[in-house]
This record gives C-alpha cells, sequence and structure tokens, in this order.
C-alpha cells in the first residue's frame, strides 16, 4: 500500500497552560486537496505550522511520505507553506522571490530564471516578474505567493488561509483557479480556513476541527449531510437543531437532531399533514429575512424549538415573503433528512 | 466664546493662514539661525586676514582653499578625520548589530522596553564625564593596561586608536537603537517562509535579515560619521598628539577666522556627499 502523504499520530501542542491541539490523529493521502476547517482558535493552523515545522509537538509524531520528521527543521521538509498575508520578500523583485527556493538549493540561475518564469505564468502573471511586492494589488500578491510556494514542486503544499484578505468577488475567483491549479499539478494541498463554504466548494475531504481535536472527517457531502456531533451540524452550514422537548414532540424521539434548512418545505397551516415519510410540524413565522435568490423562514414551533427553512424565491418576491411574518405554517421534511446527532 | 468660535472658524476655512501660523516660528529660527549662519561661515571662508594684525580683510579670494588643498597637512588631517569617522562607523555597526539582535528578537519581549532604556542611558550622563573615564581607563597604569597585563600586553594608550575607541563608545547607542527598531520590525513570517523554502539560518541572514536591516545601518551611521567628523573634544583629551579637523578649525578661530571657516567647510561637504551616498540605500526613508 502507497504511504499517505501525511499522517499526524496523537498530535499536541500546548503553549504554557493552554492546549492549543489536544490529540490529532489523521491521515491525508497523495495528491488529495484537504481541508481543516474550524473557529479562530481550533487548533487547525497550529497543525499546520507543526506539518510545516515551525511548531515543535509537545507529544506525537509527523509522518510525510511515510518518513518521520517530527523534529526536522523547516528546510529538512519537502513541504512549502503559503501564508495568510502572503509573506513575500519587500526588499525582492516578484521573480527573485519566486526563485528564491531555487537559488537557495543552487539551481543554476538560468534554469531558475525559466522555471520562475514558468510558475508565474501558471498563476497567470506572465510579465510581472520585474515589479516589487507592495507595486501588487492583494489578488496577484496572493498569486505570486502561490508561485513561490508552487515552483520548486514540494509534495505537500500547504496553505493558510490564503484567501482570508481578499474580496468576495476575488475570493471566488481563486476558489475555481485554486481547484483548477491543485488538479493540474497534482500536488497534495493542505487547506486551513474558518469559512465552511470555502472548505465544502474545494475540498476532496475535509476535517472539522474543534477545541483542539478533530470532531469529524468526511468528504464535503458526509460533513454536510451527516455531522457527527452537534458542532459540525451548528458549524457547517446554518444551527437547524431539534433538542430534548421539541425533538421529542415532533419526531417522536428525544436527543439532538439536525435538518438542513434547504430541506424544509414552508406551506399553509391546512396543509397535508400524513404524507408519506415525512415529519412535519406547525408553528408561527417568527422573522423573514429576504436573500435575494432566497428566503430565509424562522419559525416558532408550538412544540417548542425554533428551525430555520430556506426557500428558493421561484414565485415570490420580496413583498410577497414580508407578508408571511406572524402568520402561522406548517412545516415538513422528508424523514431521512433529520440526522441525529451524538450529543 | 463667541469671538473664539469664529477665530477658529475662520482658520478652519483658510488652511494657508493655518499653515503660516504653525510654521512661521520655526522656519524663522531655521532660515536666520541656521542658513544663516552657515551662509556667513561660506562667505567668511572666501575673505582673508590681515597678516600683521589678524584683522579681517572682507576682500573675495580663494586663497584659503587654496591653501587647504596645498598644504599636506591639512590634506593629511582631513582624509585623518574621514578615516577616523570611517572606523567609528564601522566598528559601531559591528558592535550594534549583535547587541541590537539580543534586544529585539532574543530578549523576551515584556523585557525589551528595559533592555532599550539601558541602551540609552549613557547619553543621559554628560560628555564630559564620559570621556574623562575613557581618559582613566586608559592612562598608563589605568584600568586597560591592569586588564591586558596578564595577556602580556598594554592599554593603546592616548593617540589615535584611543580616539577611535572613545567615539565608538560615545556614539554607540545612535547605531543600535536603528537597527534594533528594524530587526524588531522583521516580520517574524518573512523568517518562517524564508525556512519553509529551504534556507539555512545564515542563508536567511544573508538574504532576508541584512537586505532588511541595512536601510537602518545606514541611518546609524549618518549620525555615527557625522558626529565624530565633527568631534574635536575627545581626541584632545584621550587623542594624544592627534588632530583632527575640528581642532585646526578651533586653533584658527582666533588668529585666522577666514581660514577657520575654510576648514569648517569641509566636514560640511564630506558629509553631504556621505547623506548623498546613504539615500541610495533608502537609509533617509528609515530615520
Amino acid at each position: 500500500m502507497e504511504a499517505s502523504a501525511i499522517r499526524l499520530r496523537d498530535l499536541r501542542k500546548s503553549f504554557g497552560d493552554t492546549s492549543a491541539v489536544a490529540g490529532v490523529d489523521l491521515e491525508i493521502r497523495d495528491g488529495e486537496f484537504f481541508s481543516m476547517l474550524g473557529p479562530s482558535g481550533s487548533g487547525k493552523t497550529t497543525v499546520l505550522r507543526m506539518i510545516a515545522g515551525f511548531e515543535t509537538p509537545t507529544s506525537g509524531t509527523i509522518e510525510l511520505a511515510g518518513q518521520d520528521v517530527t523534529r526536522r527543521a523547516p528546510f529538512e521538509r519537502d513541504v512549502h507553506t503559503v501564508f495568510q498575508d502572503y509573506a513575500l520578500f519587500p526588499h525582492m523583485s516578484v521573480e527573485q522571490n519566486v526563485a528564491y527556493s531555487l537559488k537557495v538549493r543552487r539551481v543554476p540561475k538560468a534554469e531558475r530564471l525559466a522555471r520562475a518564469r514558468k510558475a508565474l505564468a501558471e498563476v497567470r502573471l506572465d510579465g510581472y516578474g520585474g515589479r516589487r511586492p507592495a507595486q501588487l494589488s492583494g489578488g496577484q500578491r496572493q498569486r505570486v505567493a502561490l508561485a513561490r510556494a508552487l515552483v520548486g514542486r514540494p509534495s505537500v503544499l500547504l496553505l493558510d488561509e490564503p484567501l482570508g484578505a481578499l474580496d468576495l468577488k476575488l475570493r471566488e475567483q481563486m476558489q475555481i483557479e485554486l481547484k483548477a491549479l491543485q488538479r493540474e499539478v497534482g500536488i497534495t494541498f493542505v487547506f486551513v480556513t474558518h469559512d465552511q463554504e470555502e472548505a465544502l466548494t474545494m475540498s476532496d475531504r475535509v476535517a472539522v476541527f474543534h477545541q483542539g481535536r478533530i470532531e469529524q472527517v468526511g468528504t464535503p457531502a458526509e460533513i454536510y449531510e451527516r455531522p457527527a456531533t452537534a458542532f459540525v451540524a451548528s458549524f457547517v452550514g446554518t444551527s437547524n437543531l431539534l433538542t430534548g422537548e421539541a425533538a421529542l414532540r415532533v419526531l417522536g424521539e428525544s436527543g439532538t437532531h439536525s435538518i438542513r434548512p434547504e430541506k424544509i418545505q414552508v406551506l399553509k397551516e391546512t396543509a397535508d399533514p400524513d404524507e408519506e415519510g415525512h415529519a412535519t410540524a406547525v408553528g408561527t413565522v417568527a422573522e423573514v429575512v429576504y436573500l435575494g435568490d432566497a428566503t430565509r423562514f424562522l419559525v416558532d414551533l408550538d412544540g417548542g424549538g425554533r428551525l430555520t427553512a430556506l426557500q428558493q424565491n421561484l414565485d415570490t418576491s420580496a413583498e410577497d415573503v414580508a407578508a408571511y411574518r406572524g402568520t402561522r405554517v406548517r412545516l415538513r421534511w422528508q424523514r431521512r433528512h433529520t440526522v441525529h446527532v451524538p450529543d | 466664546m463667541a469671538l473664539l468660535t469664529r477665530t477658529a472658524g475662520a482658520l478652519h476655512r483658510r488652511p494657508r493662514l493655518r499653515l503660516a501660523l504653525l510654521l512661521t516660528a520655526p522656519l524663522l529660527w531655521l532660515a536666520v539661525l541656521y542658513l544663516g549662519s552657515l551662509a556667513v561661515l561660506f562667505v567668511s571662508a572666501f575673505w582673508t586676514t590681515d597678516s600683521f594684525t589678524s584683522e579681517v580683510v572682507k576682500v573675495w579670494s580663494t586663497d584659503n582653499f587654496h591653501e587647504l588643498f596645498t598644504t599636506p597637512v591639512f590634506r593629511q588631517v582631513v582624509l585623518r578625520s574621514v578615516g577616523v569617522a570611517l572606523a567609528v562607523t564601522a566598528l559601531c555597526a559591528l558592535l550594534a548589530f549583535p547587541v541590537a539582535f539580543y534586544t529585539a528578537r532574543v530578549a523576551k519581549p515584556s523585557r525589551r522596553p528595559l533592555l532599550v532604556v539601558a541602551i540609552l542611558t549613557p547619553l543621559w550622563a554628560s560628555y564630559l564625564v564620559k570621556v574623562y573615564a575613557w581618559r582613566l581607563i586608559l592612562s598608563e597604569g589605568g584600568l586597560a593596561d591592569w586588564l591586558l597585563k596578564p595577556l602580556g600586553l598594554s592599554g593603546p594608550g592616548f593617540g589615535l586608536p584611543a580616539t577611535v575607541l572613545t567615539l565608538t563608545y560615545l556614539w554607540l547607542p545612535y547605531m543600535i537603537l536603528p537597527i534594533h527598531t528594524a530587526l524588531e520590525q522583521l516580520p517574524d513570517n518573512l523568517l518562517d517562509a524564508s525556512a519553509d523554502l529551504g534556507a539555512r539560518a545564515g542563508r536567511t541572514f544573508r538574504s532576508v535579515v541584512l537586505p532588511m536591516v541595512l536601510p537602518s545601518v545606514a541611518a546609524g551611521s549618518v549620525f555615527t560619521f557625522s558626529l565624530s567628523l565633527g568631534d574635536y573634544i575627545t581626541v584632545q583629551i584621550v587623542g594624544g598628539k592627534t588632530q583632527l579637523i575640528g581642532n585646526l578649525v578651533y586653533a584658527n578661530i582666533e588668529l585666522n577666522l577666514p581660514m577657520a571657516a575654510a576648514l569648517a567647510t569641509v566636514p560640511v561637504v564630506v558629509i553631504v556627499l556621505y547623506l548623498l551616498a546613504m539615500r541610495r540605500t533608502g537609509a533617509l526613508s528609515s530615520l
């Protein structure tokens, strides 16, 4: 069997009394686009920094391509990093920045320049080689950082919230470009983000971090459709949980249950309650949020609890949906979309 | 109150008037006292003195400069002065770098302000006290001799090396501070990035740390160089018979004021040239 690109075993890191990473086991496959998703302070960046070698684990081991690198310095690991704020060398030109890793490895000058130009072309920055980082826009700097990390063809590329500083339009464009680039070069990408949408759209697999531990690892669909814990259910997508008494009344069983908002239909109160394979609940619309392409209904259920339902604006307009506020409605969804979440 | 409001309103509408009120006093100070006296210096350098009465004769002549360039002693003293200033600057840079590296990157962040204050404290002491302290250290049988004796050596005594040593001590804080600031502001992630891209510590130092700190070294050198070039007291106290430009200016002030003025223009010109050279390194923008 082929060794995985990265294997973490019971990885821990404490800073003084606080434990940033509290036992992480993880295997990342070769050529995978892997995301580490979690709120700030969940330990995902610390794990990334330990893989890069900037931090030494308190305990546990890190393997890269089957080799234990736990105690190795960053320059002894076949891993390059794209930093959150790019970390371009301000006193070097774009080309010198990109060629830096080649220069360090004493690649002859002609080859160095040729490869730097090729790398810049890959990120669509041909002709920018002579500029200084300060003369570039945020999106262009982002690409230089990518080219600089990719030019040496590392076996693993680490990306630490690389799109965090970009505005929404640019971010969406870069998401697509990054994914395409990863497919093209075939390098394992480990992508750290707190943006669940970003993680879901780009990744082959996602690990959800919470308080220094991994709550769930899976494909975007698994994470979204089958959240393993209440935290995953609430952090990925909109939190929509039925618990305790309310769950017992609506679903006939207690515990914590998650239903995704877009799975729930908003119907008239008088609609048929007994459709085959469906769950249903009656309540009052507490709030209506018009989102343009869709509308979000916040419904207080008669049996207690509150559910959010998302409806496409197929036939409705902003005025129509506003009229729903305070009205009585029936919510209905397929039973298979109710996911029991272990507490 | 109403008057105050009205005045404030009037000033608000007239930005030029505001600027004029703000800058008139300091500009007058600068123009009259500083540039004015500099102009007098330049003009009087072209006058001469009556060799009999030592009275200044206000007749235009380039004799002083002619003498300056053709007299071997003057040439020697100018070269010696520039040499001392360069040596002091080089020594300061060599000594300041490790100190600044420690205070800015090795020491605990909570201790750093205290260390900076410690570096600055010598500047609070009187210049003369410090120079006389060095005179004691370097005197025959003084601290320097006593420390070097077990090694079979003796101290440098008074002279050119003692002058360079004392000036280096005096101006060192002016070199440490800009380097400290530059090193402290050096982002950690640039060092991480360099290591990440395969560079060992030595390569990171040469390719990232040094080029980014160099403008600040140049900025510090502007202080150490010009302060050393203008000094004439230290050399009198620890320099033995050594003469620098300042001493010649001082010696000529009573008897031949125009010659003193001509001599005094030399360091001005040298420092202007030095500033022009340093401007290329970006030092002036990091002052």
